[in-house]
């Protein structure tokens, strides 16, 4: 960030030195008095007395709360990204399609499936899994957050994968054309393949999407990661620290999932002058159904 | 389908009218939460921009289903904070409000960051030359031209903060996904009660969507 960010002050004078230094004081006390005051209201509590921790230390505990959670969100997210990559490649390719009703019918499909909450595709898939008895008891709430994380991300993976096409160069269709390619060869062979590259890091930050919203499975009772901490905290009585952990574990695994996107960015950047690239922190992968953003 | 439409009527809407409150209260939030992170993170200060960048890191990484939550259980059931009212309802309600906007504010942050990155190099650098300090920089010339360079990126942030109001069903808030899992519980048209809501959210996000595509347009800056 650094060289952009300069874009808007000078390097700092003698004066102007003096001055950051008393803000970096003011900002690091007005950051550390507020850390120390929430401390110190939930040790008042005893929320951070040490066998409030202790549970942490023993391997039952981990065994029977936190790695089932652990299990269920990336079973949940695994399961749903590789489904909703499938999804999203057939139907980013269908909106490209030159049959306009094909166009029409996935674009809508497309559209509505962003503008409805996960949340609410979760609660009535679950209510109809149930009702209709679709799947065995004891993985009906799996199957409802997974198909629900697969109808949302797969409507996006198909704008990511969109706008991965839309980055190639246009000489690749007219040299693939020339060479007498039919249309499905000309997707298969020359533009998918380079649009998968070229999407790469979107689709790495997607996977943080899809970390994430598995915590919605909570409100269907589906054992993620929130859930079986709260459930630790309500057991042990230590809530803070269990939510505390929950969180420390969710960050690690989306940050390092952003910097991967981040580096692998860098690289497919610095690969080939004027390749395509669609961003990591692209605004893809947060997209509002009706605006369409691959033409940036 | 109408007939449960005119059985729940006030239900939905009161239900519906409670998501756009949720949103409209945590956007402005979020807005002016996600600009001052977004002053933090571009500000000369290293320090400032640490904060901000872990500000960003930690509420972008978290569930917000573990925010609203935290909240909930930490900061109301455990410290007692009631946030001024002595019901609980009302109490949940405002939380999930500050728990979307804290999520939200990272978001906008980053979408702030990026429209800062677009303004051109030379705009500040007359800016500076004409002897504005970096705040005043800051607020006459680059953000203006920053926000206006955002409006499709942050409708996108609104219209996934109206999506997501409904995680406040959660910790109980009476919004729109807690209304549909009643109804879904108490009522045998299930595929009736998913149209309904599906529908009431695609009428709020498209044109939101439409809306915000539009303004994009309007106040380009030409560049």
């Amino acid at each position: 960030m650094t060289k952009r960010a300069s874009v808007l002050f000078d390097a700092p004078g003698p004066k102007a030195r003096v001055r950051y230094l008393i803000y970096s004081v003011v900002v690091v006390a007005a950051v550390l008095a507020g850390g120390v005051w929430l401390f110190l209201q939930f040790q008042d509590k005893g929320q951070f007395t040490a066998d409030k921790w202790r549970p942490f230390t023993e391997s039952a505990i981990w065994e029977t709360y936190l790695l089932p959670g652990i299990q269920g969100t990336l079973t949940a997210a695994v399961l749903s990204i590789v489904l909703a990559l499938i999804v999203g490649m057939i139907f980013g390719i269908l909106r490209m399609s030159e049959h306009r009703a094909m166009r029409g019918f996935a674009g809508t499909l497309v559209e509505v499936a962003r503008s409805i909450p996960v949340l609410i595709l979760m609660i009535f898939l679950y209510a109809i899994f149930s009702e209709y008895k679709v799947f065995d008891t004891s993985q009906r709430t799996l199957a409802a957050v997974v198909t629900a994380l697969t109808i949302y991300n797969g409507s996006v993976i198909a704008e990511i994968v969109r706008a991965g096409i839309r980055s190639l160069p246009k000489g690749q269709t007219e040299a693939a054309v020339a060479l007498g390619m039919r249309k499905n060869q000309l997707m298969r062979l020359v533009l998918l393949p380079q649009a998968v590259t070229a999407m790469l890091p979107a689709l790495v930050s997607q996977m943080v999407v899809a970390l994430k919203d598995t915590a919605l499975g909570y409100l269907i009772l589906y054992t993620e990661l929130v859930r079986s901490s709260f459930q630790m905290g309500a057991a042990l009585q230590n809530t803070i620290p269990a939510l505390l952990v929950a969180g420390v574990i969710m960050i690690a695994f989306n940050s390092a999932l952003t910097v991967l996107a981040t580096k692998l960015e860098q690289r497919l950047r610095s690969r080939k002058k004027g390749g395509a690239v669609v961003a990591a922190d692209s605004i893809l992968t947060d997209a509002a159904p009706g605006v369409d953003l691959t033409q940036k | 389908m109408f007939d449960l439409i005119s059985r729940y009527d006030t239900k939905i809407l009161e239900a519906f009218w409670v998501t756009i409150k949720l949103t409209a209260f945590s956007a402005v939030g979020a807005l002016i939460l996600g600009t001052i992170v977004a002053a933090m993170r571009v500000s000369p200060i290293p320090i400032a921009r640490a904060v901000g960048t872990a500000y960003v890191t930690v509420f972008r990484n978290t569930p917000l289903t573990l925010i609203i939550v935290f909240c909930s259980l930490g900061l109301y059931s455990t410290l007692g904070w009631t946030l001024g009212s002595d019901q609980l309802t009302d109490t949940n309600y405002r939380w999930a409000i500050i728990g979307l906007s804290i999520y939200t504010a990272a978001f906008v942050c980053e979408s702030l960051r990026s429209g800062i990155n677009t303004v051109a190099l030379g705009q500040s650098e007359a800016g500076r030359s004409l002897g504005l300090t970096f705040s005043q920089n800051l607020r006459f010339i680059v953000l203006p031209q920053a926000f206006r360079s955002v409006i499709a990126p942050l409708g996108s942030v609104l219209i996934a903060l109206t999506k997501n109001s409904t995680v406040a069903a959660v910790i109980g808030v009476s919004e729109a996904a807690l209304l549909m899992s009643e109804m879904l519980e108490n009522e045998a048209a299930l595929l009736a009660i998913g149209a309904i809501f599906a529908l009431g959210f695609v009428v709020l996000t498209l044109p939101m969507g439409l809306l915000f595509g539009w303004l994009a347009k309007r106040f380009e800056v030409a560049r």
